[in-house]
């Protein structure tokens, strides 16, 4: 019984790793994101295991609720931080952010494997980080909208029906 | 409905088609953007789409999910699709400390088992092998209802998203460049409240949307809609999610970002 246990969970783990991370090359990165997620569940501070670009921007995973409705401050100095450089099967990739306020402006990856010609997705070990720039429909600079699941009929009066109509 | 090519660009595409009932929008990018061999590839992107729909569709009484939730159908006797989506709620169930629960979505209904808030995440991620297929040479923004999945573009420009502003739907409130990745917003702003407190059995209240980038859509998904769930609560929560980033929107208009390192 133990062992037909055992053999579920293996087949649940094949199917979470499988539908977590679609592409291949995408997933030594996506691997190290995606497991905290799922350790969160017993290890709420638990910092990365693979890069840890500013320990201080990190410390943003205060693990007590708070009903802080405004950016989370973690005390982070402004200024640059430099990862740690991590390896990864592709090679080399290292990490920096900028911290500006107390929050993460810029996140970009400073050294990345080359030798290959898809390399450049390994920039995606870079979190992408928002703006905070208020834009109105039409805009040309954005070209998907992710919003609250809308119905088809909100659909037609939306930034993203705006933009479809545009042709990006 | 059937495929509506968009007004086109020099070596960009747009398709969108209504399916489940929301917008489906397919912008690619790349050389092979105007080829047949796209063309029909995102034809069977959204023929994919409609079977997944034909599937787990509450609202068709003769779906698997409908004749699931009458008794009228086991879950051995289900479709391996079915049963798929069935494990990844029990993984998103523990994942999440209970707050993304499959068995306690349909409000009144606690026990019955309805995987719609993850089934267009998933069905997403199937049906996007067909665009995968053209890697590295073909970018893609895949979108479904506000969720988007994206893959990057032979230019090398990330693609630019938009987070919409809740309480008004012409607007974004924040942009967010992604080459490789994916953007889930949930919440209660279009749709009224339908994502349930699973603890209370009452529709959560505390925050109007949530959105997640991370590397996997159907994941970011789950993250988003637990957040809502917890409410005024995920603020601190959402610093627990390492490797993403993201944007809450409490009732009272208030905006949180974050960005965690990996």
């Amino acid at each position: 019984m133990r062992r037909i246990v055992i053999a579920i969970g293996s087949t649940l783990t094949g199917l979470v790793l499988l539908f977590s991370w679609p592409t291949s090359l995408n997933r030594a990165v996506a691997t190290a994101a995606a497991e905290p997620a799922g350790s969160a569940t017993t290890s709420d501070t638990a910092t990365g295991s693979t890069s840890e670009p500013s320990a201080d921007a990190s410390a943003s995973a205060d693990p007590a609720p708070s009903t802080e409705p405004t950016t989370a401050a973690p005390a982070a100095a402004a200024g640059t931080y430099v990862g740690d450089s991590v390896q990864t099967r592709f090679g080399p990739v290292q990490v920096q952010i900028t911290v500006t306020d107390g929050a993460v402006t810029a996140s970009k990856a400073i050294d990345y494997p080359t030798s290959n010609p898809k390399d450049e997705r390994i920039n995606s070990y870079a979190i992408p980080v928002l703006n905070s720039e208020a834009v109105q429909a039409q805009s040309a600079s954005i070209q998907m909208v992710s919003g609250a699941t809308y119905t088809s009929g909100a659909y037609i009066t939306s930034l993203q029906s705006a933009l479809d109509q545009a042709g990006l | 409905m059937s495929t509506v090519p968009a007004e086109l660009v020099a070596d960009g595409q747009v398709w969108v088609e209504q399916i489940m009932g929301m917008p489906i929008s397919v912008h690619v990018r790349g050389p092979q953007a105007r080829s047949d061999e796209v063309a029909v590839a995102v034809d069977a992107v959204m023929a994919d789409l409609r079977r997944v729909e034909a599937t787990f569709s509450t609202y068709r009484s003769d779906s698997e999910i409908s004749r699931l939730q009458r008794g009228e159908l086991t879950l051995e006797g289900a479709s391996p699709q079915v049963r798929q989506v069935e494990m990844l709620c029990h993984a998103a169930l523990e994942r999440t400390d209970g707050w993304f629960d499959a068995w306690n979505a349909v409000p009144g209904a606690p026990g019955v088992f309805d995987p719609t808030g993850l089934v267009k995440t998933f069905a997403v991620t199937w049906a996007a092998r067909h665009l995968d297929a053209f890697a590295p040479t073909l970018g893609y923004a895949f979108g479904a209802g506000g969720d988007i999945q994206l893959r990057p573009a032979p230019d090398g420009e990330p693609w630019m998203i938009g987070i919409e502003d809740p309480r008004d739907q012409s607007r974004a409130l924040a942009q967010v460049p992604v080459s490789d990745g994916a953007v889930a917003t949930s919440g209660t702003a279009s749709r009224g409240a339908h994502i349930l407190d699973p603890h209370t059995g009452e529709a959560a209240s505390g925050l109007l949307a949530a959105t997640v980038i991370g590397p996997s859509l159907l994941w970011a998904d789950v993250l988003a809609t637990t957040a809502v769930a917890r409410g005024a609560s995920a603020a601190g929560w959402v610093g627990t999610l390492h490797g993403t980033s993201g944007m809450l929107v409490t009732t009272s208009g208030e905006v949180h970002r974050w960005t965690n390192a990996l």
